[in-house]
């Protein structure tokens, strides 16, 4: 593969080399710069939605400006802050907003903790209203690019604006993976398994899953619906699929 | 119910043709089952996920983002309360809610015999003639509480 132009850049004083087209969150995180941020993953495009990346930039004409370093690609001759005063100032808001629409997240707390930050002017939601979902879609983006299925969006528009299933019921696309669990930067998004039965709930739908029992150690170890597709992706049998990773071995 | 059923199907299937089954166009189909319904049927959302090969997800996303767009379905007739400032001082607000009580319904919402669908706008832009009751294209100048009886009756 050939190699992409290298371009010069400054983060935070630092001179550093930074190959071109990467986005300067990116270069930064790989030079153990913090920029915060809630609604990044690299396993999918970036998306701009937190908005907590917000950086100062100056670009080498002389510009200035604040831009979601998450989607901004680097270029030559360009000085990034991270951590003016500015950006502190906007950022204390940005995750002042996010305390007021998410009361009952840990991981926002700690967030405005690291950033110094105690308490919200803004009117608290009611907990049951968001519950910990700060509306960055990382959950339908990872469920359209990586697992290819697209089973959640975000929907309804504005102040309703939720991420939910169609309709709100059980979607027939959703092959109970998993993978929005684990992505959901804030934990909005709960999964058990309790005996054969695997329960996803989103902040405003849930689903059932039925499990497979492994063949040799009799724990049940993926849904149904999950080997299906992955048998169907992949062109193999879902008979192959009876004995667990664990056991396979 | 089958004979409905079969129409809306046809009718989707033709307007998915129109658009040559582009993805891009989605909305466009939206318009127009939404102007042929007056609303967007569940079947017919999941029939244009198929026939334009999108995600019923990102279907639902588009259907529930505009305000165009409706999933329940709608009055025959469409009136439109203003409640901007100039129809407001002149007591559009009595208006209102005199058509809310005739019709038994809350402003947003439906009659069951599926007539009427009354909302809200915030301005029609013919300030002159507050307040304003715009139902479907026509346009009711100088409003009274006793006017509404007789406007809600020239309509079937």
């Amino acid at each position: 593969m050939k190699k992409n132009k290298m371009v010069t850049l400054t983060i935070d004083s630092r001179k550093l080399q930074a190959e071109e087209g990467l986005m300067i969150l990116d270069v930064a995180r790989d030079n153990n710069i913090y920029i915060p941020s809630l609604c990044t993953n690299e396993a999918v495009e970036p998306y701009g939605a937190c908005r907590l990346c917000l950086v100062e930039i100056t670009t080498a004409r002389g510009r200035e400006r604040l831009v979601t370093s998450c989607l901004y690609p680097v270029e030559e001759g360009l000085t990034v802050k991270t951590n003016s005063e500015r950006i502190a100032s906007v950022r204390k808001v940005l995750i002042q907003l996010l305390m007021a629409r998410c009361p009952d997240s840990e991981v926002i707390q700690d967030l405005a903790k690291r950033l110094g930050v105690e308490t919200t002017p803004f009117p608290l939601e009611d907990k049951n209203k968001n519950k910990k979902c700060i509306l960055c879609a990382l959950c339908a983006r990872v469920c359209q690019e990586v697992v290819g299925v697209s089973a959640i969006s975000l929907v309804n528009r504005g102040v309703n604006r939720q991420l939910a299933t169609p309709f709100f019921e059980p979607s027939e696309a959703c092959i109970g993976c998993g993978s929005c669990v684990y992505v959901c930067p804030t934990h909005a998004i709960a999964m058990e398994d309790t005996g054969d039965k695997r329960e996803v709930r989103w902040p405003h739908s849930q689903m059932e899953f039925k499990l497979r029992k492994c063949k040799v150690c009799g724990s049940y170890w993926i849904p149904e619906r999950q080997i299906e597709h992955i048998a169907q992706v992949s062109g193999t049998s879902p008979d192959d699929y009876d004995v667990c990773f664990s056991c396979r071995e | 119910m089958g004979d409905e059923n079969k129409e809306l199907e046809e009718t989707v299937g033709q307007i998915l043709e129109k658009y040559r089954h582009d993805k891009g166009m989605l909305v466009s189909v939206l318009q127009d089952i939404q102007a042929k319904y007056r609303y967007l049927p569940k079947e017919a959302l999941k029939q244009v996920c198929q026939g334009l090969l999108v995600p019923l997800s990102q279907v639902y996303s588009v259907a529930t983002f505009f305000k165009a767009f409706s999933l329940l379905p709608r009055g025959r007739h469409l009136i439109n309360v203003c409640l901007g400032t100039a129809c407001h001082v002149r007591g559009t607000d009595k208006v209102l809610e005199k058509i809310e009580r005739e019709l038994g319904i809350n402003a947003g919402s439906t009659t069951k015999d599926l007539k009427f669908t009354l909302e809200t706008v915030n301005c029609v832009g013919a300030c002159a003639l507050g307040p304003i009751v715009k139902v479907d294209e026509e346009y009711h100048g100088e409003m009274s509480t006793d006017k509404v009886v007789s406007v809600l009756k020239s309509y079937t």
